[in-house]
């Protein structure tokens, strides 16, 4: 397998806080790879670190061996690197269609046209439809973003990140909020993801970590602690001790 | 209709065609401006000053509407314009005044690509403090420089040439409205295909969420940059025509006076649709007309109790009390002869 992205010795300090310590992940192509740790183990960090909002006071990043630590988000983003966010960041005053047309005018080279109408390309109109259809935004793809049902605008955004056509994707906490019932829906739209994609979830449910990971990096204090399989991380008993104890006690 | 995906497509390339489409009401809008032309003769000089205060308002609502940058010093460009046209006139260098009014648009939104990249960074207040202070420094270059710009004197002795060659400007300023009004009526056009593009959705998704426009690819500084540009060319072109249709630029037209009327005017308008600069400039000129008579020393008195009410009120609030007629507006703009209900309304079924 080859590693698709990769971090060696990354740190971030926040004045005399340590977010991260010395992370170096490796993630395979096609890999599920979840991070895992306890509230404030910094995974947020890591992924605001991989994505560009935040630069490293030390280490580097490398995307299919080349050093991108320099390059701003959205250069990132071009390259195939995409992330859906914990707390939804979506634009309030656009509808699902503009949302959608957005990143795909974006994706496709034409962010810039600025004298062409949005959607006079059938090629991006066509894309937009089937993101809505697979994510189910049929009925609510009129009404401005901001009065969505919560669900709803948790698919959009996934659907957002999915419509850079990302070949590594960091999904921030992607069930966050949503109330059991509906996460089966969030969760579908996850796994029908290609299975060329490079998947690095972020999750605290266990259900959700251990049904669709194949390898697992525990987070604790901004370092790595253990990575491995599931069923190996699941056993070692260090992590159980930190933090999955009260989980499987129970 | 058979194949629901396919009608998935056509809904939303209904939906998105739907939203750049001129609607009867704002070509009525349009051709009762133009109609002013033979109805109301005597008032072209008022309706001049409106369509300069509206091109100038448009300028703003480019980057406040659509992008979310404040400026405080707006008249930096309108200023810089005027001056520009003014010489230009005055040493007949370029004797065509289209094409000087061209020439001052560029030369307003150079300045306005280097001065862009101050308001990249920072809060509002920054963008504030800075845009008052580049308005500020040109003024005061401006001012220093009196041998070329005539100082607190103002810009005498400019001359301006028949439009095309060939329509003089006019006392009664006829030729001076129809001129103003048919750039405004260009420069319009263009802003609202432009806004309309990707390019402007990705301007509203910034002024939205800066952070997540990064994250689906957007290079959000340079298309602040180029928005800031495309602003001060346009505050410059109106600057220009102030200049043009007086035959004078003055120190005044770069003054904290100015930015803050074009700012008052764009919010009695409303903002981020465009039509908010043209409205504004219209209510706000007749209502200074109007006041002015009442009380003369005083209107200001009235035009801050209105902007208070509508900032604090909320236009939201003002717009729901007005609902009922914004429906009827609506209802009037998506009908299309020989159709009872027009596709694109219609919601797909999912």
């Amino acid at each position: 397998m080859t590693v698709v992205l990769e971090t060696r010795g990354l740190d971030k300090h926040f004045g005399g806080i340590v977010a991260a310590n010395d992370v170096s992940l490796r993630i395979e192509r096609g890999a599920r790879h979840a991070l895992i740790g306890p509230n404030g183990a910094g995974k947020t960090t890591v992924v605001n670190l991989l994505t560009g909002v935040l630069k490293p006071t030390a280490g580097q990043i490398l995307l299919d061996g080349n050093d991108i630590t320099g390059l701003e988000p959205h250069a990132r983003v071009r390259l195939g690197i995409a992330r859906t966010f914990q707390i939804n960041q979506l634009f309030a005053d656009l509808t699902p269609i503009e949302t959608l047309g957005l990143a795909v005018s974006e994706r496709v080279g034409h962010g810039h046209d600025w004298w062409r109408i949005v959607g006079s390309k059938p090629e991006v109109t066509r894309e937009i439809s089937e993101l809505i259809e697979r994510f189910r935004l049929g009925d609510v793809m009129h009404e401005r973003t901001a009065i969505l049902p919560y669900g709803k605008q948790r698919l959009l955004e996934i659907a957002l990140a999915i419509a850079c056509r990302p070949r590594v994707l960091l999904l921030d906490e992607p069930a966050a909020g949503v109330p059991e019932d509906e996460r089966h829906e969030i969760l579908a739209t996850v796994e029908a993801l290609p299975q060329d994609v490079t998947v690095l979830l972020i999750e605290h449910d266990m259900d959700i970590i251990f049904s669709f990971a194949d390898r697992i990096s525990v987070l604790v204090n901004g370092a790595l602690f253990v990575e491995g399989e599931p069923d190996e991380v699941a056993r070692d008993p260090r992590v159980r001790a930190v933090y999955l104890g009260e989980a499987f006690d129970a | 209709m058979t194949d629901p995906a396919l009608s998935l497509t056509d809904a939303v390339t209904a939906f998105l065609a739907r939203r750049a489409r001129w609607s009867p009401l704002e070509i009525a809008f349009w051709l009762v401006a133009a109609s002013t032309i033979w109805l109301f003769p005597a008032k072209h000089l008022i309706l001049t000053e409106i369509c300069i205060w509206a091109l100038f308002a448009l300028s703003l609502d480019l980057i406040l509407g659509y992008a979310g940058v404040i400026s405080l010093g707006h008249a930096a460009f309108f200023g810089l314009g005027a001056y520009a046209a003014g010489l230009m006139g005055k040493h007949g260098l370029i004797a065509e005044p289209l094409l000087a009014l061209v020439a001052s648009g560029i030369i307003a939104a150079v300045i306005g690509f280097v001065t862009s990249f101050l308001v990249l960074r920072g809060s509002d207040l920054t963008r504030l403090m800075v845009t008052f202070g580049v308005a500020l420094i040109l003024r005061e270059i401006a001012n220093k420089y009196s041998d070329i710009t005539g100082g607190a004197d103002g810009l005498q002795g400019v001359e301006i040439g028949p439009v095309f060659g060939r329509f003089r400007f006019d006392l009664f300023g006829h030729t001076g409205y129809v001129y103003s009004l048919a750039v405004l009526f260009v420069l319009f056009v263009v802003a609202r295909r432009i806004v309309q593009s990707p390019f402007g959705l990705s301007l509203q998704a910034i002024r939205g969420n800066p952070l997540r426009s990064s994250a689906v690819g957007i290079a959000v500084n340079w298309r602040l940059v180029a928005i800031y540009t495309l602003s001060a060319g346009y505050a410059g072109v109106a600057g220009a025509l102030l200049a043009q249709t007086q035959a004078f630029a003055s120190l005044e037209m770069f003054s904290i006076e100015r930015s803050a009327d074009v700012l008052l005017i764009l919010i009695i308008g409303g903002t981020g649709y465009l039509y908010g600069g043209l409205i504004g400039a219209l209510i706000y000129r007749f209502l200074q007309d109007y006041l002015s008579e009442l009380t003369a020393r005083y209107w200001q008195f009235w035009i801050g109790l209105i902007l208070v009410a509508i900032v604090l009120i909320g236009r939201d609030r003002i717009g729901r009390w007005l609902a009922p007629a914004q429906k009827l507006a609506e209802t009037i703009s998506q009908w299309r002869p020989g159709r009872a209900r027009p596709a694109a309304i219609e919601k797909a079924e999912p």
